[in-house]
């Protein structure tokens, strides 16, 4: 998703979420329980470049393994992990579905790779072109 | 001497800690530290209180624990990584 424009991080969440349920790839309850998770373990990450979030939440409320990625007009307020009133303006926010321990250790550590990597930060934000992002993405992550 | 027991826990106890887990027996690894690391949910820590000898975890701590823990937000940000790795190690080391 890409110019994505929300007042606010529930709404954000909420379409996102909603977004990998009717593709199939979450149940229902995925939605409530990502904006709830988020409300109580926060997920922005502050990185030398624009700051990033990775909501997600129990394996329980996914069916397949996936990551929706949003790119935000205007950046969204999300609570700093680990800390407990700390807050980041987020640009890009990767929503990960997980379905299983162990199964997605090399998807992760590939994706902690880009938030450590500023000029693919840049990319995300400036590049115009769905196509080029998802392909980027892809090639970055290996994945499909 | 004794293997230390490490606890990685992060809010799902499955995604940063996945990162955090591996990170952490990549860093003793490299060390020659055996050490015993468990991933785990935060809301399991309870049940280490008596094995443990530190946490580390990406997500926030409620309660106060015999051991000391530590913040992981650097081994996925990788700002700081290196200062947090040096915590670690005293830890594992003393």
């Amino acid at each position: 998703m890409k110019d994505v424009n929300v007042d606010n991080q529930e709404e954000l969440l909420k379409i996102m979420a909603i977004n990998l349920f009717e593709k199939g790839l979450v149940k229902e309850s995925f939605i409530e329980a990502v904006i709830e998770r988020e409300k109580n373990s926060a997920t922005g990450l502050p990185t030398n470049g624009v700051s990033v979030a990775i909501p997600h939440t129990d394996a329980e409320h996914v069916n397949k393994n996936a990551i929706s990625v949003a790119i935000l007009k205007e950046p969204v307020k999300f609570g700093v992990m680990g800390e407990r009133s700390a807050e980041t303006p987020v640009q890009i926010v990767f929503m990960l579905a997980i379905n299983k321990k162990d199964s997605h250790l090399v998807l992760l550590q590939k994706l902690m790779g880009i938030f450590q990597n500023e000029e693919e930060l840049q990319f995300l934000m400036s590049e115009e072109n769905r196509t080029n992002i998802k392909n980027r993405l892809v090639n970055h992550l290996q994945i499909l | 001497m004794k293997k230390k027991q490490v606890l990685v826990a992060c809010g799902a106890g499955i995604a940063t800690s996945t990162i955090v887990n591996r990170a952490i027996e990549d860093l003793c690894t490299e060390n020659n530290i055996e050490c015993d690391i468990v991933q785990i949910k935060i809301t399991e820590v309870g049940s280490y209180v008596d094995t443990a000898d530190l946490l580390v975890t990406t997500t926030i701590v409620q309660n106060e624990y015999p051991f000391p823990v530590i913040n992981a937000r650097a081994f996925l940000t990788g700002i700081g990584l290196e200062e947090v790795k040096k915590e670690i190690l005293e830890y594992l080391k003393n």
